[in-house]
């Protein structure tokens, strides 16, 4: 493994008419860590991972995945170059049963030349492999809910999907939209292992989240956002006793919650 | 019991496993309850010229399974793919004037010309739609009502292609037996086919792009692609019956850009049931027939066409055939609550 960063974010500006929604925002992340983006309501995050996966163009600047330019590619582009997402409102394919959410993935062309999660996608049909997927990601195999209609399941399973949908293209790089918000403390916490067991199969991972306390646990690097320009960038343990960081959250109860156990 | 304490339990017919495609059959009359649906169709739909009273009839029939046609493909690309279309007449058009050129133009019989045209023509127009592919909202529906009023208007103002008087002298099938049994089959391979079509993997990406394109980018495929697939599809099953209608008529005209061919598949959609395929093709067998039998009274048939279709969309929103198979596939029963 070398030591180039493999995924550069050079600059990126995104401007809706006047409002400039990322300003200027520079980061690397490095492969196999776990990359936090934390900022305030309207800080940026989400138009920020809009402009890497290139599902808005970016006003300006540079995104380098493994060297090579992705910016401006169209969002299926660099999808297919393994750099996948999921979704801040989960919307999954609601008429299907669950594990035929999954055939769509794994259809793909990237899934069909990789082999899919864990080279499945070569060696049984998709169906089989999708099961495979949901059983490894938290759906229990001889239950009913792998079979339901996505519509009809509750939001903790939806979450799993998304990041099941995601895992089935093989990705490099996935980049979770607040994959914790909306979970119940339980739920959370069930999630929070299987995110570290991503990391160990060697997926690296930007996270955007207002769970704090979660975050600074399984984050390696910690990014904060605030106004769409960078604030700081460090490990957990800096931000925490970061005061800049504290202006931004300043009166979130959460944050002053997670310093105080620092 | 009164109104406020009962509600309708309703229970799957226990063939099932688990999901929908995966069914254990135990029996020879779970295995009718299975076929015989199918069954009656595909016997129905072929006794169906030999029952009829005259050839005027028999001709009705023809153009009946034209209108199927269409409404299978609206259907296709309506709940399937989300794409609403009104390009029923330019998928006739187009389909109607490539056959009428190349029967009369180049010679060659129907038995060429319909498969020809209908590539062709899915060609043509899968490449003039395909600027409003990459679009989400009503941008498809306008584009597909737009092109067969602004060529209908072309090939009137220009005087090519036989202005407004058509291309006559199209050969017409060998006798009206093929030409019957011919558009029937075609209608149950595009209805069996395209079932079969939806269900498989593809099918899946189809309904996907409907149900949640964004996620579908963000898994690495282009949702345009997938959109020009269908289309293709949509418009090639149009086509053919547009080929098929001029071979009837044996006359290829401006009137095939007419926009009954647009809005009657889809009123018939509405009736039969949308998202079954089944039902269109259901409702098509219903609504022309009765803007025959209502000729007797003419344009007077609009209003009484227009009251069946109000009253359907009143009392019967979900149409006939997603009716008629909840009640086939599930036992319904009132219990306390």
């Amino acid at each position: 493994m070398n030591n180039q960063p493999i995924l550069q974010v050079q600059e990126t500006t995104k401007a809706f008419g006047g409002v400039i929604a990322v300003n200027r925002v520079s980061l690397d992340v490095n492969e196999g860590e776990i990359l936090g983006i934390i900022g305030p309501n309207g800080s940026g995050k989400t138009t920020l991972i809009n402009c890497i996966t290139g599902f808005i163009k970016m006003t300006s600047g540079k995104v380098l995945f493994r060297g090579k330019d992705i910016s401006g590619k169209p969002a299926h582009k660099i999808a297919d170059m393994g750099i996948t997402r999921t979704f801040q409102i989960m919307r999954p394919y609601y008429s299907l049963p669950c594990y035929k959410n999954l055939v769509i993935p794994l259809f793909s062309p990237r899934a069909k030349r990789t082999g899919g999660w864990r080279g499945g996608g070569k060696l049984g049909d998709r169906d089989t492999v999708s099961i495979d997927i949901l059983e490894e990601i938290g759906f229990e195999r001889d239950s009913f809910v792998p079979y339901k209609i996505a519509s009809t399941l509750p939001t903790g399973y939806l979450k799993r999907l998304e990041l099941a949908r995601c895992l089935a293209v093989k990705p490099e790089i996935i980049i979770c939209d607040e994959i914790f918000s909306g979970l119940s403390m339980s739920e959370i916490a069930s999630m929070v292992p299987l995110i570290e067991r991503l990391q160990m199969d060697g997926i690296t991972l930007i996270m955007i989240e207002h769970r704090l306390r979660e975050l600074f646990r399984v984050s390696n690097r910690i990014l904060v956002l605030n106004f769409g320009e960078k604030v700081i960038e460090g490990t957990p343990e800096e931000i925490m006793a970061d005061e800049k960081v504290k202006e931004v959250y300043f009166g979130s109860e959460e944050v002053e919650e997670v310093m105080s156990h620092a | 019991m009164t109104i406020e304490e009962r509600r309708k339990e309703r229970l799957d017919r226990g063939i099932k496993v688990r999901t929908d495609g995966i069914y254990a059959i135990m029996s020879l009359r779970e295995l009718s309850y299975l076929t015989m649906p199918r069954l009656v169709l595909i016997v129905g739909l072929l006794i169906l010229p030999l029952v009829m009273p005259s050839m005027y009839w028999q001709r009705v029939i023809s153009i009946v399974c034209i209108y199927s046609l269409l409404a299978l493909s609206f259907d296709f690309l309506a709940h399937f793919l989300g794409l609403v279309s009104l390009g029923g007449a330019f998928f006739i058009g187009t389909g109607g004037y490539i056959a009428a050129i190349l029967n009369t133009s180049f010679g060659l019989p129907p038995l060429f010309t319909i498969p020809i045209s209908s590539f062709l023509g899915a060609a043509i127009c899968t490449l003039l739609l395909l600027p409003c592919l990459p679009l989400r909202g009503v941008y498809f529906a306008i584009v597909t009502l737009m092109y067969p009023l602004v060529l209908a208007r072309i090939i009137e103002a220009l005087n090519i292609l036989g202005g407004t008087d058509g291309i006559y002298g199209v050969a017409s099938f060998a006798n009206r037996w093929i030409e019957q049994y011919f558009v029937i089959l075609m209608v149950l391979l595009f209805l069996f086919g395209m079932r079969r079509l939806v269900n498989m993997d593809i099918g899946l990406v189809f309904r996907a792009v409907k149900d949640n394109d964004q996620a579908v980018r963000a898994s690495g495929m282009s949702i345009t692609f997938y959109k020009a697939i269908a289309v293709f599809i949509a418009s090639g099953v149009g086509c053919l019956g547009g080929a098929c209608l001029v071979h009837i008529y044996m006359w290829s005209g401006i009137s095939q850009f007419a926009l009954d061919f647009s809005i009657i598949p889809i009123a018939a959609t509405v009736i039969g049931g949308a998202g079954t395929l089944v039902g269109p093709v259901l409702g098509c067998f219903i609504l022309v027939p009765i803007n025959e039998l209502l000729r007797a009274f003419g344009t007077f048939r609009i209003l009484i066409y227009s009251l069946i279709l109000v009253a359907f969309i009143v009392f019967r929103s979900e149409g006939i055939m997603v009716y008629g198979q909840r009640k086939y596939h599930q036992f319904e029963r009132w219990v306390k609550i």
